[in-house]
């Protein structure tokens, strides 16, 4: 018998390629279905045994980012004929258009929101992390408690103090208000990822900037904020993803002006009977964002760009 | 460059007093070495003049100019840590200029070319010069620390053990490559090290440390020749000064408790009797280990010397060093 402790057996890799697998279908099939829905007509949607294959539209698209009003066959005849594909594709079905959706405008929102807070969560994240890295602060032990404490219980368990605190303050239903929420919310978990992620920078980096002719801010920004690029992507898409789904507070405190698309798109449902593929449309549109920023960021995520260059 | 002083300088960590009232002057182009062990305040002298560290009292001159307060920026300093500290986000190149692009030099990028180039060649580290500077070798990781270092005309030059993680055969030639730049150059190098080898090679004053304070300072030959106490006479010579009973080869001069013995100080073939207790044969020399009247002596002796463990053999003192009770240095 051979034995080899870096090269696994087959038979391990087998069991494990078929777990990974297994977990990977696991996890994306109800991706792959919402997907799916969202090409789907309605009654393709909600049909039984559930179809596989079907043929394709964009029905569901046309229905989410419009109102539609159903019209008789005489009124549909007395229309000037349509001006394009989805006006076509609406009376095919009896339908005219009577406005465009507001889920735009929602999407808007959260895309104003979710990267207003992340951003915001970065640099005041930073900002903390390295003062709580760096220098001797008084009770700094109890004060990164208290900020962890924060996260202690689920946000909304102060949901009420909170929606009384914005109306009085003026920031119900202001962008302003939810950004504010989320990077509240969201710092502590910025705060301790990051302070993590600069106590491995090692000083001895800003010590050399400082001796070769650099402030301290001058090496914080050229020093140390470059080295935690890694640790900054990944806390930035862990806050993205967190205000990006936020549901709960963004159901009781946003309605007309700064909603988000969460608390949007289960209205859909309530308009002309329940329109599964234009909600599963508007949540896979929903997706791309994240999808895109936490693409964009991967390089980052690698770690190891960093290290050895040190010895201690 | 400058004349560094250094007047009654004392510092603390929590309850640890790393500098005790430090005096010293380093002159304008020498290789001061500072000597000592662990904890005797080596690196902390050179972070308090770096301005690393502001001392709890004392004054540090740089041309009669006080600096402290200023930062390491406004003393322009320049200093090679013992870890590599190399920025790792930049490149070789990128590195070496880093301190030319500061806003303190704010150097011409045609100079900035130039200056690179000069010192990457000095350095032999000029095929690297586009790497990544995680993806060099130890040695050359410490060449472009030192180069950092040397790109610019600072006040004076400070450097932290940089030779103590290199290997062997690297240690030799940087060891005489800083030596010839410094002398060139004539700046003011203020170098900490454990090695003493690096410190009878390179210095031109060798500074003695013992708990925060400067017991001795002189030219190597004087620190070795010329002790003030057992503490630095044990600080240079391999194998380590002998120290034994000042009359164990009977007449000692009055007030001496211990006598200092180096090889030199040891004449076999006459006095005393004692026992060979081991040969450790190094090649070029060899080393007897001696038992006389219970005290263990370490002497050095002919390569190919016929002596066996075991054997007894005669020996004698020419002229060693005596110090009192408290270990400082009595001339008779």
């Amino acid at each position: 018998m051979n034995f080899s402790v870096t090269e696994p057996s087959v038979r391990t890799k087998w069991f494990a390629g078929i777990t990974v697998v297994l977990y990977g279908l696991i996890t994306i099939i109800p991706l792959l279905w919402i997907i799916a829905t969202g090409f789907k007509t309605s009654e393709d949607a909600i049909s039984y045994p559930p179809k596989v294959v079907f043929k394709p539209t964009l029905e569901g698209y046309v229905n989410l980012f419009t109102t539609r009003t159903r019209v008789n066959q005489d009124e549909l005849e007395d229309l000037p004929p349509p001006e394009t594909w989805y006006e076509q594709l609406v009376r095919d079905r009896g339908q005219v258009i009577a406005s465009p959706s507001r889920y735009g405008e929602r999407f808007l929102n959260s895309l104003i929101i979710g990267f207003g807070s992340t951003a915001l969560c970065m640099v005041l994240g930073t900002a903390a992390a390295y003062a709580f890295s760096r220098f001797r602060l008084p009770l700094k032990d109890d004060l990164l408690f208290f900020i962890l404490s924060t996260r202690m219980m689920p946000p909304i368990a102060v949901a009420i103090p909170i929606f009384l605190m914005f109306k009085n303050l003026g920031l119900s239903d202001t962008h302003l208000g939810m950004i504010m929420l989320y990077t509240a919310v969201n710092l502590s978990l910025s705060v301790w990822l990051l302070k993590g992620f600069i106590d491995e920078i090692p000083v001895e980096y800003e010590e050399a900037a400082l001796i070769d002719g650099y402030t301290r801010f001058q090496a914080f920004y050229k020093v140390v904020l470059p080295q935690a690029a890694t640790g900054i992507a990944s806390t930035a898409i862990f806050c993205l993803i967190f205000a990006w789904n936020e549901y709960a507070f963004a159901v009781l405190l946003t309605s007309g002006n700064a909603q988000t698309a969460p608390p949007f798109i289960p209205t859909i449902i309530g308009v002309g009977g329940k329109d599964w593929p234009a909600v599963a449309a508007g949540a896979t549109l929903f997706l791309v964002p994240v999808m895109v920023f936490t693409v964009l960021l991967r390089k980052h995520l690698l770690r190891g760009i960093t290290f050895g260059a040190v010895r201690k | 460059m400058a004349e560094i002083t250094l007047e009654n300088i004392s510092h603390s960590f929590g309850n640890v007093q790393a500098l005790n009232g430090l005096n010293m002057t380093v002159p304008d182009g020498s290789f001061v070495v500072l000597l000592g062990p662990t904890g005797a305040g080596k690196t902390t002298t050179l972070r308090t003049v770096a301005g690393l560290e502001s001392p709890d009292s004392g004054t540090i001159y740089f041309d009669r100019e006080p600096m402290n307060g200023l930062t390491p920026a406004q003393r322009n300093v320049a200093m090679v840590f013992q870890q590599f500290s190399l920025y790792p986000h930049l490149s070789v190149r990128d590195n070496l200029a880093f301190p030319l692009k500061s806003p303190l030099l704010k150097t011409p990028p045609d100079v900035i070319e130039k200056k690179v180039n000069e010192v990457a060649g000095l350095l032999q580290i000029e095929h690297k010069l586009n790497n990544r500077a995680t993806a060099l070798s130890g040695g050359e990781m410490q060449r472009v620390s030192i180069g950092r270092a040397l790109v610019r005309n600072p006040s004076v030059y400070l450097m932290d053990e940089p030779l103590s993680s290199l290997d062997a055969k690297l240690r030799t030639d940087l060891r005489i490559e800083l030596k010839s730049i410094q002398s060139e150059r004539g700046a003011t190098l203020l170098y900490v090290t454990h090695d003493q080898i690096e410190a009878m090679t390179m210095a031109t004053h060798v500074g003695v440390l013992d708990e925060g304070k400067l017991v001795q300072i002189g030219s190597p030959r004087e620190i070795y020749e010329n002790p003030v106490s057992i503490y630095t006479a044990s600080r240079l010579g391999q194998p380590r000064i002998n120290i034994v009973p000042a009359d164990i080869f009977g007449n000692a001069p009055q007030n001496a408790t211990w006598m200092g013995l180096r090889p030199e100080h040891i004449v076999q073939g006459e006095g005393t009797e004692c026992t060979v207790s081991g040969i450790q044969r190094l090649g070029d020399q060899t080393r007897l280990h001696l038992k006389i009247h219970d005290h263990d002596i370490v002497t050095v002796t002919d390569a190919h010397t016929a002596l066996n463990t075991g054997e007894t053999i005669l020996i004698n003192a020419d002229n060693p060093y005596f110090f009192d009770k408290s270990g400082d240095r009595i001339h008779p």
